[in-house]
């Protein structure tokens, strides 16, 4: 008898949010209207790319320097964000690669079609990548992003908060999400935030202040976890050992 | 009280939003930090089997083109190996990587891979899918990535033959998996999100 990988435990529909959400205007036409088809997970979905750890620089997880000149570095408040991948059994998730995005310390993105009046720092570019250690753990310095407008509806306002996308083992795990901080005054206004079903899930994408991770006289440190989909561990009695 | 069940929740997605080129290809968008682009070039050297270049474009429900959606498609190489360390059957082509990632034109939306034909992959019972590209869309209005399969119009005999596309009730709408030859290897695939033509979705 032989312990095998089976197919990926179906996603929650009911606890990821739908695709139509009208506060939040952009998805009214670009959500699908006919159900989902439901299928099993195939080698497809079971397999995916994995990135090995050369891809990654030495200042690739460090925000406050890695588009900064020389001797220089971003300006605003400075946080470590880490945290642990694991999936929905609890397992740890080596080797996923995490890729994040965010604005600078006034909101502004550095992107051709951003038009915010918030100023560039000219010592920020605003992404950053980590591939997670054989104990699921990752981490990456950064500074705080600030809130910032967007034309959604006429006085909105985005929380300050971090973009992710993480791969896990399966293509079946991809995830992009976003992270927010603890306290913001924002949360509960935003309709993007909005689009999720419950405080539950809300809370799930809050990272906590984390002072015993904090390097004094340096940063603060905030705390995210992630949780990939889980796979079934399925006996296969009728295959011999090895299969 | 039985027991609690101590299983960890997914975490929720959110929207990649407008400006996930900045994260996910920041060298398209003027941030030349990682020396490249991750997924750009599916081929690291000379591959086995037909060389085939997709194009394709994402509409959203009023068929406006998304110029700010990104695009990852993953598949198995010619002879139907994925190369990821959960592939069991065999060695994939070491030149292939059998992943892209395009952020699509800025102006027009049109995303490209060169990429190459895959080989047929067994479903889980055993019987042979049809050649097919997995794609996920992301984009600014998406909560929740957008998974699709690319099926090939000229592969006729195996597609009639696939697990998935014939337990699709709706038959008339399997074109809209099709990808269609536009000869010398090209093939075009546009995805529908919303109303007429609308793309099928899976739930995987």
């Amino acid at each position: 008898m032989s312990l095998k990988q089976g197919g990926y435990i179906p996603r929650d529909r009911g606890w990821q949010p739908d695709a139509f959400t009208p506060p939040y205007k952009t998805s009214v036409k670009r959500s699908p209207q006919a159900a989902l088809l439901s299928m099993p997970t195939t080698l497809g979905e079971e397999t995916g790319p994995v990135f090995g750890h050369d891809i990654i620089g030495a200042m690739d997880n460090d925000l406050i320097h890695n588009f900064a000149a020389d001797g220089q570095s971003a300006i605003g408040p400075r946080i470590i964000v880490h945290g642990v991948v694991k999936d929905e059994s609890g397992r740890p998730v080596p080797g996923a690669l995490i890729e994040v995005w965010q604005a600078n310390a006034g909101g502004r993105y550095r992107h051709k079609k951003e038009g915010y009046l918030g100023a560039l720092d000219p010592n920020f570019g605003g992404c950053g990548r980590a591939i997670t250690d054989e104990t699921g753990h990752y981490e990456f310095r950064s500074i705080q992003p600030g809130p910032y407008p967007w034309p959604n509806g006429l006085n909105d306002w985005r929380p300050a908060h971090i973009h992710f996308s993480i791969f896990g083992l399966g293509f079946a795990q991809r995830l992009i999400t976003q992270m927010y901080f603890e306290g913001d005054p924002h949360i509960p206004l935003c309709p993007i935030v909005g689009v999720l079903k419950s405080q539950e899930a809300f809370d799930a994408l809050t990272a906590p202040l984390d002072m015993n991770r904090t390097v004094p006289m340096d940063a603060r440190a905030f705390k995210f976890d992630i949780t990939l989909r889980g796979r079934r561990q399925t006996y296969f009695e009728n295959r011999p050992e090895g299969l | 009280m039985p027991q609690v069940l101590h299983n960890l929740r997914e975490t929720p997605s959110q929207t990649a939003g407008p400006y996930v080129h900045i994260g996910c290809t920041p060298n398209f968008t003027g941030i030349d930090i990682y020396g490249g682009d991750l997924g750009k070039c599916m081929k690291t050297g000379p591959v086995k089997g037909q060389e085939i270049t997709i194009k394709g474009t994402v509409f959203d429900g009023t068929g406006t083109p998304l110029r700010d959606a990104m695009i990852e498609i993953w598949q198995a190489d010619a002879e139907g190996l994925f190369n990821s360390p959960e592939e069991t059957r065999g060695d994939a082509d070491p030149n292939f990587t059998g992943w892209g990632r395009s952020p699509g034109d800025m102006e027009t939306g049109e995303f490209i891979f060169e990429t190459v034909k895959p080989g047929a992959v067994p479903f889980p019972d055993g019987r042979l899918q049809a050649p097919h590209i997995t794609f996920w869309v992301v984009a600014r209005g998406i909560n929740i990535g957008l998974h699709t399969r690319l099926y090939f119009e000229d592969e006729a005999d195996a597609n009639a033959a696939d697990p998935i596309l014939t337990r699709i009730e709706h038959q008339n709408r399997i074109p809209t998996l099709l990808a269609k030859s536009e000869g010398s290897g090209t093939y075009r695939f546009d995805i529908h999100l919303q109303g007429a033509g609308e793309t099928i979705f899976f739930d995987i």
